[in-house]
């Protein structure tokens, strides 16, 4: 940092959050460049599973569609309802995105990089996806509409329940790494595929993965969105900009669930051979333990999110409450007092 | 001021304006946000004491799932909070009584004790905060915490064993049997000879 100690010693005290901020837009920016390409995806890879091209007009090989949608949603009206609550119309597409982005201050993308090294960086996560949900009960109460309200409802109630397994599943986590922190959690799955956590943990990480499909709204549990029978759910009375910021969170969150499980049960940025670190070339091992792996398990997740949503029809909603609370709960209760069962015998090393 | 003490203030003060809101807003759903904005700033404030643990608790706890279930009440009943208001004038004599001895209480406690004085209580050592509550929760307080534990457990149990009542029409589905379906139950296939039209 020695290029930068004139700029420091310029800014003095200010320093500190000038720093932040530069380090808040390294992370945020890709972010939603990812986004746009996770839309792009979504829609190739859906279309291939289908058997069409997907979109292929806009720029070489279609590259450039998710910039001509920015660019449209940005040129909509926004339609206010009659009868809407102005200020919580417009503030609740924020109150989704800012949780979306403010839980990726604890995620760390390698060793040494990441925004803040807070011990209860798990539980802060947690807490700010349970935070996102007012983003949805807001949208579909101030919109004064009845799908938006019925969508809304679906939603908190899916979101709310679904929650608890997503909380059980990270107390396994947490049992097995013995500590809420990211990067802890990551070093203690060093030593190559086999100590990743999705072993030890293989019902908590299914149940995760699967709570996260719920948490986001995607499909199979998109009740929440519903076409069929509530139209579009929370966000039938936005356009534009105002459903573009709805559309981003809840893009955002999807990354955010893949870059959790990819954390906590795929081992981070650890590559999945040990070996691969000492393929060095010129000092630098271009496949050892970095961003790249993280990157990679994060888009394999990423894909399952995609593929799961072309294969499955909808879930019915009493299904959907069926699976959260009578399945997956007790599936997560059983497997911690395994964990912590397991733990005081002679297999403990398996639990680590 | 230090850069702490003015986060301090302005958190402090989004919390009593806040809390103010709270009160004296018309909108019952406006009064839960503003409730939110308390938690908010509350955690916020117990963060700046290091108390990072017991703030993300707060939050999750009470903005992520009690606050939301508040909400989701709170705007299905639809009740005409105007009406329930119509008196609200006339509480001022008793309320004004009420605030002055719960603020003269809490005076007493902080001036008695110290506690303005003694220095923050938190930043203990070099173990995290999560670790030493954990050691406090399940080492030295085994019992009390788990009893206490019981004791909510039971309640949970006793509201709902005396809120629940079987209705006899409504309708729900056994998830048992509809797994057991085999498709040679459902569809029966008929082999329709072709008529031979002349």
């Amino acid at each position: 940092m020695d290029i930068l100690a004139p700029v420091q010693s310029f800014l003095g005290p200010a320093w500190l959050v000038v720093w932040t901020l530069v380090k808040i837009i390294v992370i945020a920016v890709p972010l939603i460049l990812a986004v746009a390409y996770l839309t792009f995806a979504e829609r190739k890879i859906i279309g291939y599973m289908q058997v069409r091209i997907g979109p292929n007009r806009v720029g070489p090989l279609g590259l450039l569609q998710p910039f001509a949608d920015v660019a449209k949603l940005l040129f909509k009206e926004i339609v206010v309802p009659s009868g809407a609550n102005r200020y919580l119309f417009f503030i609740a597409p924020l109150l989704s995105l800012g949780p979306a982005l403010a839980a990726w201050a604890v995620i760390p993308f390698t060793d040494t990089l990441v925004l803040s090294k807070i011990d209860a960086g798990l539980l802060y996560v947690l807490a700010l996806s349970s935070v996102g949900v007012y983003g949805i009960i807001l949208a579909g109460w101030a919109s004064n509409s009845k799908y938006a309200f019925l969508g809304a409802l679906r939603s908190a109630a899916q979101i709310v329940s679904y929650e608890i397994a997503m909380g059980f599943a990270l107390v396994g986590v947490l049992m097995v790494a013995n500590s809420l922190n990211l990067t802890t959690i990551v070093r203690g799955q060093e030593g190559g595929i086999l100590h990743w956590y999705f072993l030890p943990l293989l019902p908590l990480f299914i149940v995760y993965f699967v709570a996260g499909l719920a948490e986001t709204n995607r499909h199979p549990f998109d009740m929440a969105e519903g076409e069929s029978e509530i139209v579009a759910g929370f966000h039938v009375e936005y356009s534009g900009v105002a459903f573009a910021v709805f559309f981003l969170a809840e893009y955002m969150n999807m990354i955010l669930i893949a870059a959790m499980t990819a954390t906590m049960f795929l081992g981070g940025w650890l590559a999945p051979f040990p070996f691969l670190n000492d393929l060095t070339i010129a000092g630098f091992a271009p496949l050892g333990d970095g961003f790249v792996w993280l990157a990679a398990k994060m888009a394999f997740v990423l894909l399952c999110f995609l593929w799961v949503r072309a294969t499955f029809p909808r879930y019915r909603y009493d299904q959907i409450m069926r699976l959260g609370w009578k399945v997956f709960i007790p599936v997560t209760l059983v497997w911690i007092v395994l964990i912590g069962a397991m733990m005081q015998t002679r297999f403990a090393h398996l639990f680590h | 001021m230090s850069f702490q003490t003015a986060t301090f203030y302005v958190f402090s003060a989004i919390l009593i304006l806040a809390a103010l809101r709270v009160v004296t807003t018309r909108n019952p759903v406006h009064a839960a946000l503003w409730l939110v904005l308390c938690f908010f700033s509350a955690a916020a404030i117990w963060l700046l004491l290091h108390a990072e643990f017991l703030a993300i608790a707060l939050v999750l706890v009470y903005v992520g799932a009690v606050m939301v279930l508040f909400l989701f009440v709170v705007m299905m009943l639809d009740v005409n909070f105007d009406t329930l208001r119509k008196d609200f004038k006339s509480y001022i004599p008793v309320a004004t009584i009420v605030g002055i001895l719960v603020l003269i209480e809490m005076a007493l406690v902080v001036i008695g004790s110290g506690a303005g004085d003694a220095p923050a209580p938190a930043a203990g050592g070099s173990e995290s905060n999560t670790r030493e509550l954990g050691k406090l929760l399940y080492v030295d307080y085994v019992y009390p915490f788990e009893i206490a534990a019981v004791i909510l457990l039971v309640a949970i149990i006793a509201a709902i064993a005396l809120a629940q009542r079987r209705r006899r029409d409504s309708k729900y589905q056994d998830p048992g049997l509809q797994v057991k379906v085999r498709p040679a139950e459902r569809v029966r296939l008929v082999d329709v000879p072709v008529e031979n039209k002349e």
